[in-house]
């Protein structure tokens, strides 16, 4: 039985603390496939749909119309695809939660972390840290290939021209936040196909119903859509195409999309204390 | 050491634990017995803090689960086989658990090592069988060196030979003065790895005893003897100091005499016996019998044939025979 009993060094201090919890979430993010498969597909999907895009727009500039040229983003159309990227984000989102529940790990999880809304928090903050580095490097990556396959024949955007870079770095901004509102959605709901369903009737579904409104009603609820505030965010020319939805400066936009991950965040700390696990 | 004071939980209409006090004393095996479904799951999770209690509080060394300063130190539980992430390996997965409470990892290679795993501990425990999961649930609960540890059913799935395995290391952590509380369902195994034994059923405290006093109240011999003259063979047994009873069916259950000296008895007053027969009762039987009335799930019928069988084993061969 020797080996049973162990000399691991007293730890230091009387509690365990933030720095060990964040340490160990960014185990648990890294050491499963699912992180690498999602972070992979939102890098394919992004820049995938941007090199379309830019590509399709190019080969019929020539032809395009007045309108058009007046309201061509092309820092925006580079970024279109992060509109289908958010979703494989949002998956990873809602995983790093719901796995915890779907295996019961999250049992084991508590019992070393019984400080529930600390392990929500040192949870969310890996989240946001690896989205947001996979946010930024995928947002860069779609604007510099969706701008060097513009170049030949379209006008395109460079970041030292006003407010490209901050539409660029907007949309790295905007997959780590929505992620982060996902994976609060799945601490609320803590069952995987529960979680997506609702990402993805927020997301995209929410926004069809609204299409269908009378437009005073619409112009005011479309500014609080997820997806109008990413668009806001990522935009550098704004001039309005015909029928679109006025929506909120990037700042304040962020600043909303923030106050939604942090209320379901909020919710889903309440009900992961109130709950037995 | 583990103080449980009046826990009670319930599931909408379902009392799952009633008004439920025990102690787990440090320096022995104390075995959690119930039928399935009794609440021993319920009551472990609550001492780990995982589920909340409406009324009643459990401790650990005098504090609340939720205000331990390094819980991985002072408690190690293994409350379900196999919860755990599939695609994880088994060293990932331990050393996520260790880095929270500051153990390092040199301690993750070291319970690896404890428990066989070692070879396998960069395979995806996805890939792993129920008893490995088990002992990669014994591992975690081992990370912090805890002096508390919680075991439930630990050898469900395991293999003759890991039972064995589990059985020595639960006696280990016993004979080093760890408070060890482990539940089951199967008496047999709790006569054999228990020093205490905390019976439940139905939420319920049913019994608090050492098992030997158990085993001493529940595996008493007697002998069912049937006649047809019942006043003299009465008359007799008493003249011999025995205790008996009468059943329903007319037969005396005597205890303190052998088979041997009731029918030498009958055949000096000359009293015809029709049935002698010795009876034992098994630590299973006196089990069933103790929480009967809380058994919430039973099987109507079954096979006679097969009970008796699996009983045989159970029983107990009495002191000196």
């Amino acid at each position: 039985m020797t080996l049973i009993t162990s000399t691991i060094p007293a730890p230091t201090g009387p509690h365990y603390r933030l720095a060990g919890v964040l340490r160990s979430e960014w185990t648990k993010i890294r050491s499963v496939r699912s992180t690498t498969w999602t972070l992979v597909a939102t890098i394919v999907i992004t820049i995938g749909i941007g090199v379309l895009a830019t590509s399709t727009e190019a080969s019929r500039w020539a032809n395009a119309s007045l309108s058009d040229r007046l309201t061509f983003d092309p820092t925006n159309l580079s970024l279109a695809g992060l509109l289908f990227g958010q979703l494989a984000i949002g998956i990873l989102g809602v995983l790093v939660i719901s796995a915890e529940y779907g295996t019961g790990t999250i049992r084991a999880t508590l019992a070393a972390v019984p400080n529930r809304p600390l392990f929500l928090a040192a949870k969310a903050a890996v989240f946001t840290a690896v989205a947001l580095i996979m946010g930024e490097i995928v947002s860069f990556g779609a604007f510099f290939i969706g701008q060097t396959i513009l170049s030949g024949s379209a006008p395109h955007a460079m970041l030292g021209q006003p407010g490209v870079l901050r539409a660029v770095a907007g949309g790295g901004l905007y997959l780590a936040v929505l992620g982060l509102f996902a994976l609060g959605l799945a601490s609320i709901i803590r069952h995987t196909a529960g979680a997506i369903s609702a990402f993805v009737g927020v997301l995209l579904i929410f926004p069809l119903i609204t299409q269908a409104l009378p437009s005073s009603i619409r112009n005011v609820i479309g500014k609080f859509e997820p997806a109008t505030i990413g668009n806001a965010m990522t935009s550098v020319n704004t001039h309005l195409q015909a029928g679109a939805v006025p929506s909120l400066s990037p700042w304040v936009g962020l600043a909303v999309l923030c106050g939604y991950a942090a209320a379901v965040l909020g919710i889903g700390g309440l009900l992961l204390v109130r709950r037995d696990a | 050491m583990i103080e449980v004071t009046g826990i009670t939980k319930r599931y909408g209409d379902t009392l799952a634990v009633d008004d439920l006090s025990f102690e787990v004393k440090p320096g022995q095996i104390t075995g959690f017995l119930g039928p399935n479904g009794s609440g021993k799951s319920t009551t472990m999770r609550m001492i780990m803090g995982l589920d909340s209690p409406d009324a009643g509080q459990a401790t650990i060394n005098g504090q609340t689960y939720g205000t331990l300063g390094w819980p991985l130190r002072e408690v190690g539980g293994l409350l379900e086989a196999k919860a755990i992430h599939p695609g994880r390996s088994a060293l990932n997965h331990l050393w996520a658990l260790a880095q929270t409470n500051d153990i390092p990892h040199s301690r993750v290679d070291e319970v690896l090592e404890v428990v066989g795993l070692t070879s396998v501990a960069r395979k995806r425990v996805g890939t792993f069988s129920l008893g490995m999961g088990q002992r990669l649930g014994i591992a975690a609960a081992l990370l912090g060196d805890p002096s508390v540890l919680l075991f439930d059913e630990p050898i469900n799935g395991l293999d003759p030979e890991g039972i064995r395995w589990v059985r020595n290391l639960l006696k280990g952590f016993g004979k080093e003065g760890r408070t060890v509380f482990v539940s089951s369902h199967l008496m047999s195994e709790m006569a054999l790895t228990a020093d205490h034994l905390v019976v439940i059923g139905r939420g319920r405290l049913i019994a608090e005893m050492p098992v030997s006093e158990f085993i001493a109240q529940s595996s008493q011999q007697f002998v069912r003897v049937r006649t047809n003259q019942p006043k003299e063979l009465r008359e007799a047994l008493q003249s011999t100091g025995a205790t008996f009873v009468e059943e329903e069916d007319g037969a005396l259950s005597v205890s303190d005499l052998s088979a041997e000296e009731i029918g030498d008895i009958a055949l000096a007053r000359q009293i015809v016996i029709h049935e002698l027969s010795p009876q034992l009762a098994s630590l299973e039987e006196a089990f069933m019998e103790l929480t009967h009335d809380s058994v919430d799930y039973r099987g109507e019928g079954g096979f006679p044939a097969d009970n008796d069988l699996a009983n045989k084993d159970d029983r107990l061969t009495p002191a000196g025979k």
